[in-house]
């Protein structure tokens, strides 16, 4: 995963942290809100600081490992409640576009939710 | 306004001469001709390419056979972008007919989406259309239609049915009079110049002032290079649907007649040629 050999034996950092606002600096992260729907398993942290250039393929990976899914198990992101946007679509891009108060809100479900 | 819905047909009917070639490292029981396609700019590369599969599929052994993916001149392309913004964002001041490389091995997982059927078009697309509307009326349009035309704005656009597809999609081009326009212009701004995919972000089509905000204007406050300052030479070229339209053109019309069937204006900001 790394090429940097050193790093393996520092605790594992996920790029995705719990939300500080203090560590957002100069909004190179957002605050991301996830919501589970349905039966899928809720997240105790909700918020978290993400990248802007974050993708929401690797949101949905960082979803899946944080609650324990199956490799098998598929998990769909919605915005908005009602579109699901693309695999390369970047987090920044979204909470531009359609974030509100300061967050962007993006549902989780293990099921297709919304169309 | 009836001049203006010739201009919805023109867009609808563009089509690109393509020629198709198979990549030279795939194994074939013969030498594998090339294949030639007028390709639709508004549909998805792996929606019209069953001719061009089966074509090269019959001198191949199926076990060296996996996903189809296209590539030109070193670029994989992203069949979830529409065809004319990949021809105008990677081939544009080229020759005809556009040369794609295929490819049967090797899939490219890190610039690629996976496409394993039309249903994944079709998700995409539809995605993309309550994406757009989410932006013009809040997605009230789009939730006040019938899943029957959701199908039929899909189906008109696989089936190459422009009049099946406006009798919805004029729907999700309505907005109110005293408005004057949608809240947001649904626009992407896409460049060869940068890893990023493309610049999306709010943009209304009138200034607070209640003028009508311009192509110019977008681009302004997007991407200023793109506009060349008095006296200076033009450095790239402001590409929709393979035309350089005036920047002066209201951002509203352009929204109304040169968008996409995903209800998106894609707009590619390319180098001008140097020769």
């Amino acid at each position: 995963m790394s090429d940097n050999a050193e790093s393996s034996t520092e605790t594992q950092k996920e790029e995705v942290q719990p939300d500080d606002p203090t560590t957002n600096e100069e909004k190179k992260k957002i605050d991301v809100l996830l919501k589970a729907v349905g039966d899928t398993p809720i997240m105790k942290t909700r918020k978290w600081a993400v990248e802007r250039g974050r993708t929401v393929q690797s949101l949905s990976q960082f979803i899946s490992r944080f609650l324990k899914l199956d490799a098998s198990e598929q998990l769909f992101i919605y915005v908005n409640q009602s579109f699901a946007p693309s695999p390369d679509q970047e987090a920044g891009v979204l909470f531009d576009c359609f974030g509100s108060d300061g967050k962007l809100v993006l549902h989780y479900c293990k099921s297709q939710a919304w169309g | 306004m009836a001049d203006d819905k010739d201009v919805l047909r023109d867009v609808w009917f563009g089509r690109i001469p393509t020629c198709f070639t198979l990549n030279q490292d795939e194994v074939t029981e013969r030498e594998a001709e090339p294949y030639y396609l007028l390709l639709p700019r508004v549909s998805y590369l792996t929606l019209v390419t069953d001719k061009v599969k089966k074509h090269f599929l019959k001198l191949m052994k199926t076990e060296d056979v996996e996903e189809m993916w296209f590539e030109y001149e070193g670029t994989p392309l992203k069949w979830h972008y529409p065809i004319g913004v990949l021809f105008d964002l990677h081939a544009s001041n080229t020759v005809l007919p556009w040369t794609i490389t295929v490819h049967f091995k090797n899939f490219p997982d890190l610039d690629l989406l996976h496409c394993p059927s039309n249903s994944v078009i079709e998700a995409h697309f539809m995605s993309s259309i309550k994406e757009a509307d989410a932006l013009k009326h809040k997605s009230q349009v789009i939730n006040d239609m019938q899943k029957k035309d959701h199908k039929q704005l899909w189906m008109g656009l696989q089936n190459d049915k422009f009049d099946q597809f406006w009798a919805i999609n004029r729907k999700l081009m309505e907005y109110s009079t005293e408005e004057g326009g949608f809240r947001y212009i649904p626009f992407r701004i896409y460049q060869t110049m940068s890893d990023r995919p493309f610049i999306q972000k709010q943009f209304r089509p009138v200034s607070p002032e209640g003028n009508a905000h311009t192509l110019s204007d977008l681009l302004k406050e997007m991407y200023p290079a793109a506009i060349p300052n008095e006296g200076e030479q033009k450095r790239y070229q402001v590409v929709i649907h393979g035309i350089e339209p005036l920047l002066e053109t209201p951002l509203q019309w352009l929204s109304e007649h040169l968008s996409h069937p995903d209800n998106f204006l894609h707009i590619c900001i390319i180098p001008v040629p140097s020769d």
